[in-house]
C-alpha cells in the first residue's frame, strides 16, 4: 500500500469552482467567475500530475478508502478512488482537454448570458466525470455516471430560451435513462453474483470463472454493461441523442460529447475487461454494434451541412470505432483512440466553434466557403485534425485506426474491410466539411473575424496534440495491457488502411474542389437512398411513431383518463365520501372536544389491554 | 457504588440535565433585566444558545466515560447520548427557526427559552433514564414544560385550547403509564430495568398481570408518541401552538418518548416483547393510515404535517415492532433525520403565516418560490425528504424501517407501509407544486425577507438533510453500535 496521494482533491477542486460560481457567480465580475472556473481546473490537473509522478510506473493499482458510504448487511459500499494504468490515461485526458477547452470557453462565452451559469455547470461536469474515471466500485462509478449526464443536460439545454435546446436536453436525459436502467440492472446482478460492488474483489472473482460459451451470468451482466454504455457513449439503437446535443454551447460539444464523457461508456468496458473476456457473445455483440454505429453514423456524416453535426455523426461513428476495438478485446487500442480522438475531435468542435464565432452563429456549410485566408488560425489548427481523423501517417489518428482495424482483421476478415471502407468515409465527409468551409468563394454575408488568443491558444496546442499526442501517450496507453495483436508484421494492412484514407481525401477533393456541382447530380442520381440518408435513416421519426407516439397516446387515455381520473381521483374521492358517511361517528372522536377524546383513549386502552392479554397473556 | 453520596464520574453524566437547567434559571432571573424596549431580547437568545451548545457539548463529553449513575439510576450509554444530542440538537434548531415569529408576536422573552431547556432537560434525562421512577420524572418534566410552550401566546384562543387539551388528555394519558409502574413495581419489586429484566427471565411472573402492566404503560408512551389509537390529541395541538412549538414538539419530546418506548421494551421487557409484537403490528398499521389518509384532505398545512407526524410515527412503530437491534438503529436514525426535517418544515410554515397565523393554508404558498426562491427550496427539500426521496435522509431512514421489518419477516406490514409512503407523496407533492406553479398568493407577496437567523435554521435543517441523505453511514453506525440495550 502506497502513502495516500489525498486523490480527492481532484474532482474536489472543480466542485468548489462550481459551488462558487453557482452560488456567487451572478455578483462576480466576469474575470473573477473565468478565474475561478479555469484556476479550479488548473489546480486539479496540477494535482493529477504531482500524484502520478509520485506514483511511479503503477506495478499495482493505488487504492484509498475514505469512508464506508453504505452499509446493509454484508454488502459494504465505500467512498474508496483508486488509480490505475487506465484511470491514469482517463485522468490525464479529462483535466488536460478540460483545462484547455475551459479556457477556450473563457473566450467563447464571453458575449453570452449566464455567463457564470455556464462555468457552475461546466465545473460541475469536471467534478462527477473525475468521480467516473476514479471510482472504485460500480455504484461510485454509477453516481458520477449519473452526474454527467446532469451536467450534459443542463448544458445541452443551456440556451434557455431557444426551445429546441431543452427539447434536445430533454431527448439526450430520456435516451440515457435507459442505458442508465440497463447499468442499474447490471450492478443488481454483480451484487447478486459477486456479493460486492468493489473492482478489485468483483474481478478477482470473475478472474477464476471460466469462460462461457454459452450465454451465461457474466454474458448477461456484460451485455447489460454494454446497454450502459450504449446510452452513454451514443452507440445503436440509442445514439440518436447526440446530434441534437449539438444544441448546446461549442465548448460543451468539444468537452462532453466529444472527448470526455461519451467515452464514459469504453472505459467502462475497457474497465470490466475480464469480465467481457470471460463472455464471447457479449463480445460479438460489442463488435456488432460498434461496426454498425460507425458505417450508419459515417454514411449519415457525408450528407449533412451543418458542420457541428457533420462532427457529430462523426463522433457517434468514432466512439463506433473505439467499441470494435474492445470487441476484438485490444481494450488498450480502444482507450488509445478515446485519446487521440479526444485531440483531435476537440480541435474540431473548438475549430467549428471558431468558425461559428466568427461568422456570428452561422452553422451551415453552404454559407461558408473560402474562410482560409479570413480566419488562417483557426484553418490551420483544423487541418492538423482533419489530417489526423483521415488517418494521415504521422498524425496520432493513425495510430490508433490502425491498431484498431489490425485488431479487427485478427477477430474477423469482412468487419476489417467494412472498417476500412468506413475509415475512408470518415476522411471524405471530414474533408467535404473542410473544402466546403474553407475553399472556394465566401458564400456568407457575415464578416468573419479571428478568434481572440483565448480560444486559439488552446486550439494550437490540442493540433499539436492531435499530431504528437498519438506518440507521446503510446506507450502509457500500451502499459494497460493486455498485449494485443498489433505488434508484429501488417505492412500491407496497414498500407490498405492508409490508402483508403487517402483515397476519402482524394474523392472529396475531386467532388468538391475540382468539379463543385458534382456532388449535386451525384446526390441526384441516388434520388431516395440519399434522402434517406439525408434524413438520418428515418430514426427519429421511427422512434417517435413506434414508441413515443404510443407511449404518450397510453399516457393519456389509460394512464391519465383511465388510471389518473378514474382510479386514483376516483379513490382519493371515494376515500373522501366514505369519510364524510362515517362522519357521525369519527367528528365525535375529532371534534375537538376533551370528553370525547379522553372516551376514545379508553376504548383504545381498552383494545390494548385486551390485545395484550389475548396474544400474551395467557402462556 | 455503595455510597449514597454521589461521585464527581455521577455528575458529570448528569452535567448536560445540570447545565440546561441552571442556565434555563438564569434566563428567568436575567429576564426583568434585558430588553431593549421592543419586544426582542437578543441577549436572551444568545445565552439560550449557548446553554444549549454547553449542554451538547457536555453530554458529549459525558459519552467519554460512559456508565450508571446516582445508584444506577441513570445510564449514560450510546442510545441515551445519541437521544441527549438529538433533543439539544432539535432545540438549538428551533431557537433559530421561533426567532423571527417570537419577534413578530412580541413574545420574545427569557420564559419561552427557560421554558425550551426545561422540557430539554426533561427529555435528556428521559434519554438516559434506566429506572421507571426516573423517566417517569423526566417525561413529567418535559411534558409540563411542553403544556404551557403551546399555550404559550396568552391572548390566543387557539393556543389556549391547545394547550388546555394537550395537559387535560397527556395527564390522562400518563396515568396509565404510572399505573403500569404501580403494576410492575408489585409484580417485580423493582423499578430499575436491568433488575426487572432479570426477574422477568427468571420466571415465575403471573403472565396475565404482567401484559396488564406492560398493556398500560405501552398505552402511555403510544400516547406519547402520538401512535393509533392514541393519536387524537395530536392534530388539534399542533395546529392551535406556536409554529415553532409545534415544530419542537412534534421532533423532541416525541424522539424523547421512543427512546423510552424502545429502553423499556427491549431491556426490561425484552425477552416477552415478541409475543406481544400483534398489538405493536396493529398499532403501526393504524397510526400510517390514520396519519397519511387524514392529511391527504388537510388545507391546513399545519395540520396536515401534525396527521403526516401522525403517519411518521407511524413509521418508527414499524422499527419498534421488529424488535431487533437493526430495527432501534433504523427507528434511531429516523428519528433524527425527522426532527431536522419537521423543525425545518413548521419554521417555513410559521414565515409564511405571518403576523398572527394568518396565513395557513395551502394556498397560501402559492408561488412562493417566485418571491422567496430559498424558503420554497428548503421546504422542498423537507417535503422530499418526508416523501422519502433518495439523496435526503427520509430515504435512507424508510430504507433501514422496512429493511429492518423485513429482517424481522414482516412482509406484510412492509408492503403496507410502503403503500402508505405511495399515498402520502400525493399531500406533499401538491404543496410543492403550489409553491412551484402556481401565480403568488397575496400571503406570499406580503411576505418580508427572513431574518438572517431563521435562514441559518433553514439551510442547516436542508442540509443536514441532504448531508444524512447521501453518507447516512457515519450515523446508522453509531446507532448500530448504540443500539444494543442491556
Amino acid at each position: 500500500m502506497t502513502e495516500s496521494q489525498s486523490l480527492w482533491l481532484i474532482p474536489i477542486l472543480p466542485l468548489i469552482g462550481a459551488a462558487l460560481n453557482g452560488l456567487l457567480g451572478r455578483r462576480l465580475p466576469k474575470m473573477a467567475v473565468s478565474a475561478i472556473a479555469i484556476l479550479s481546473v488548473l489546480g486539479s490537473f496540477l494535482w493529477v500530475m504531482k500524484c502520478l509522478s509520485a506514483l511511479g510506473n503503477l506495478d499495482t493499482p493505488h487504492a484509498e478508502h475514505y469512508f464506508t458510504w453504505i452499509q446493509s448487511g454484508a454488502l459494504e459500499i465505500g467512498v474508496d478512488f483508486m488509480v490505475d494504468r487506465l484511470t491514469r490515461i482517463m485522468l490525464l485526458i479529462v483535466t488536460g482537454v478540460g483545462l484547455l477547452i475551459h479556457i477556450y470557453a473563457v473566450g467563447y462565452m464571453d458575449h453570452e448570458e449566464g455567463f457564470s451559469r455556464f462555468f457552475s455547470y461546466l465545473n460541475l461536469f469536471m467534478f462527477f466525470m473525475l468521480t467516473l474515471v476514479l471510482a472504485k466500485n460500480f455504484l461510485l462509478v454509477f453516481v458520477g455516471w449519473e452526474g454527467v449526464g446532469l451536467a450534459s443536460y443542463l448544458l445541452i439545454g443551456f440556451y434557455l430560451k431557444e426551445k429546441f435546446a431543452g427539447d434536445a436536453g430533454k431527448k439526450a436525459f430520456i435516451v440515457n435513462r435507459i442505458g442508465d436502467f440497463g447499468f442499474s440492472l447490471a450492478m443488481f446482478l454483480i451484487v447478486i453474483t459477486f456479493g460486492s460492488l468493489d473492482f478489485t474483489k468483483v474481478f478477482e472473482a470473475a478472474a477464476k470463472m471460466p469462460v462461457e460459451a454459452h450465454a451465461g451470468i457474466l454474458t448477461a451482466i456484460a451485455l447489460l454493461l454494454f446497454v450502459g454504455a450504449c446510452g452513454k457513449s451514443a452507440q445503436m439503437p440509442l445514439y440518436v441523442w447526440l446530434p441534437d446535443a449539438m444544441a448546446g454551447p461549442t465548448p460543451v460539444s468539444a468537452l462532453i460529447h466529444a472527448a470526455t464523457m461519451v467515452t464514459a461508456g469504453v472505459y467502462i468496458v475497457a474497465r470490466a475487461s475480464v469480465i467481457f473476456d470471460r463472455a464471447p457473445i457479449a463480445l460479438d455483440v460489442v463488435s456488432y454494434i460498434g461496426l454498425l454505429t460507425a458505417v450508419v453514423a459515417a454514411t449519415i456524416g457525408v450528407t449533412q451541412y451543418d458542420i457541428k453535426k457533420v462532427f457529430a455523426y462523426s463522433t457517434v461513428s468514432q466512439l463506433g470505432f473505439m467499441f470494435m476495438a474492445c470487441g476484438a478485446k485490444a481494450y488498450s487500442s480502444g482507450i488509445f483512440h478515446v485519446a487521440t480522438h479526444a485531440f483531435f475531435k476537440a480541435v474540431l468542435f473548438l475549430g467549428a466553434g471558431s468558425v461559428i464565432h466568427a461568422l456570428h452563429g452561422e452553422q451551415d456549410m453552404r454559407n461558408m466557403g473560402g474562410l482560409r485566408s479570413k480566419i488562417p488560425q483557426t484553418f490551420a489548427t483544423l487541418c492538423f485534425a482533419w489530417l489526423a481523423i483521415s488517418g494521415v501517417p504521422g498524425f496520432s489518428g493513425a495510430l490508433s485506426k490502425d491498431e484498431i482495424l489490425i485488431a479487427v482483421h485478427g477477430k474477423s476478415e469482412w468487419m476489417f474491410w467494412v472498417g476500412v471502407v468506413t475509415a475512408g468515409i470518415t476522411a471524405f465527409y471530414v474533408s467535404r466539411a473542410m473544402f466546403m468551409t474553407f475553399f472556394g468563394e465566401y458564400r456568407g454575408k457575415a464578416h468573419p473575424h479571428e478568434s481572440p488568443l483565448s480560444m486559439t491558444g488552446p486550439l494550437w496546442v490540442l493540433a499539436l496534440l492531435s499530431a504528437a499526442g498519438g506518440y507521446l501517450m503510446r506507450d502509457l496507453v500500451h502499459s494497460i495491457g493486455p498485449e494485443t495483436a498489433s505488434h508484429g508484421d501488417h505492412g500491407s494492412l496497414e498500407f490498405i488502411i492508409v490508402a483508403a484514407g487517402l483515397l476519402g481525401i482524394g474523392l472529396a477533393a475531386f467532388m468538391y474542389l475540382m468539379n463543385r456541382g458534382l456532388s449535386q447530380s451525384v446526390a441526384k442520381a441516388l434520388g431516395p437512398v440519399y434522402r434517406l440518408v439525408y434524413d438520418k435513416y428515418r430514426v427519429d421519426e421511427f422512434y417517435d411513431a413506434a414508441l413515443v407516439r404510443p407511449i404518450q397516446a397510453g399516457s393519456e387515455s389509460v394512464l391519465w383518463k383511465g388510471l389518473d381520473v378514474l382510479l386514483i381521483d376516483g379513490v382519493v374521492n371515494g376515500v373522501g365520501r366514505t369519510a364524510s358517511a362515517i362522519g357521525g361517528i369519527l367528528r365525535r372522536c375529532q371534534g375537538g372536544h376533551v370528553p370525547s377524546y379522553a372516551t376514545w383513549i379508553v376504548l383504545g386502552a381498552a383494545l390494548v389491554l385486551i390485545g395484550f392479554q389475548l396474544v400474551g397473556g395467557g402462556r | 457504588m455503595n455510597s449514597l453520596f454521589p461521585t464527581s464520574a455521577d455528575f458529570i453524566r448528569f452535567a448536560p440535565e445540570i447545565v440546561l437547567t441552571v442556565v434555563g434559571t438564569l434566563l428567568m432571573l436575567l429576564e426583568p433585566l434585558t430588553g431593549d424596549g421592543k419586544g426582542e431580547k437578543p441577549q436572551l437568545r444568545w445565552l439560550a444558545i449557548a446553554g444549549l451548545a454547553l449542554a451538547m457539548a457536555a453530554a458529549i463529553f459525558a459519552y467519554g466515560d460512559p456508565g450508571p449513575a446516582f445508584n444506577g439510576m441513570l445510564l449514560v450509554d450510546g442510545f441515551g447520548t445519541f437521544f441527549s444530542v438529538l433533543v439539544i440538537g432539535t432545540g438549538l434548531l428551533t431557537v433559530f427557526c421561533a426567532q423571527d415569529y417570537l419577534i413578530r408576536e412580541k413574545q420574545e422573552n427569557g420564559e419561552f427559552y427557560a421554558l425550551l431547556l426545561f422540557s430539554i432537560a426533561g427529555q435528556c434525562i428521559m434519554a438516559t433514564a434506566n429506572e421507571l421512577i426516573i423517566l417517569f420524572i423526566g417525561l413529567e418534566i418535559s411534558s409540563i414544560s411542553s403544556y404551557i410552550l403551546a399555550g404559550f401566546l396568552r391572548e390566543d384562543r387557539r393556543s389556549n385550547e391547545s394547550a388546555l387539551k394537550y395537559f387535560l388528555l397527556g395527564s390522562f394519558a400518563t396515568g396509565f403509564l404510572l399505573y403500569g409502574v404501580a403494576w410492575i413495581y408489585g409484580l417485580t419489586g423493582s423499578t430499575n430495568l436491568a433488575t426487572i429484566q432479570a426477574t422477568l427471565a427468571a420466571g415465575g411472573v403471573n403472565p396475565r398481570l404482567l401484559a396488564l402492566s406492560a398493556a398500560l404503560m405501552f398505552v402511555g408512551f403510544a400516547f406519547k408518541v402520538s401512535a393509533a389509537p392514541f393519536q387524537v390529541w395530536a392534530p388539534d395541538v399542533y395546529q392551535g401552538a406556536p409554529s415553532p412549538v409545534s415544530a419542537f414538539l412534534s421532533a423532541g419530546p416525541k424522539a424523547a418518548a421512543f427512546a423510552i418506548f424502545l429502553r423499556v421494551f427491549t431491556t426490561a421487557f425484552g425477552s416477552m416483547a415478541d409475543r406481544w409484537a400483534p398489538v405493536f403490528w396493529g398499532s403501526a398499521l393504524l397510526t400510517m393510515i390514520v396519519g397519511n389518509f387524514a392529511a391527504l384532505r388537510q388545507d391546513n398545512i399545519k395540520r396536515m404535517l401534525a396527521y403526516s407526524s401522525i403517519a411518521h410515527a407511524g413509521y418508527v412503530m414499524v422499527a419498534v415492532t421488529s424488535h431487533s437491534t437493526v430495527g432501534t438503529a433504523a427507528a434511531m436514525f429516523y428519528l433524527a433525520s425527522y426532527a431536522f426535517v419537521n423543525v425545518g418544515a413548521f419554521a417555513v410554515v410559521s414565515y409564511v403565516a405571518a403576523k398572527g397565523e394568518k396565513h395557513v393554508g395551502i394556498g397560501d404558498f402559492a408561488g412562493l418560490a417566485a418571491r422567496q426562491p430559498l424558503a420554497a427550496l428548503v421546504m422542498t427539500i423537507f417535503f422530499t425528504s418526508l416523501i422519502g426521496v433518495p439523496l435526503t435522509a427520509g430515504f435512507f431512514g424508510k430504507f433501514y424501517i422496512f429493511k429492518a421489518a423485513l429482517d424481522a419477516g414482516m412482509v406484510w406490514l412492509t408492503v403496507l407501509g410502503l403503500l402508505n409512503s405511495a399515498v402520502a407523496a400525493y399531500y406533499y407533492l401538491r404543496v410543492i407544486v403550489v409553491m412551484y406553479t402556481h401565480e403568488p398568493s397575496v400571503a406570499v407577496n406580503e411576505l418580508e425577507p427572513a431574518s438572517s437567523g431563521l435562514q441559518f435554521g433553514w439551510v442547516a435543517a436542508a442540509a443536514a438533510t441532504l448531508a444524512l441523505g447521501i453518507f447516512p453511514s457515519a450515523l446508522l453506525e453509531f446507532a448500530s453500535r448504540a443500539a444494543i440495550l442491556r
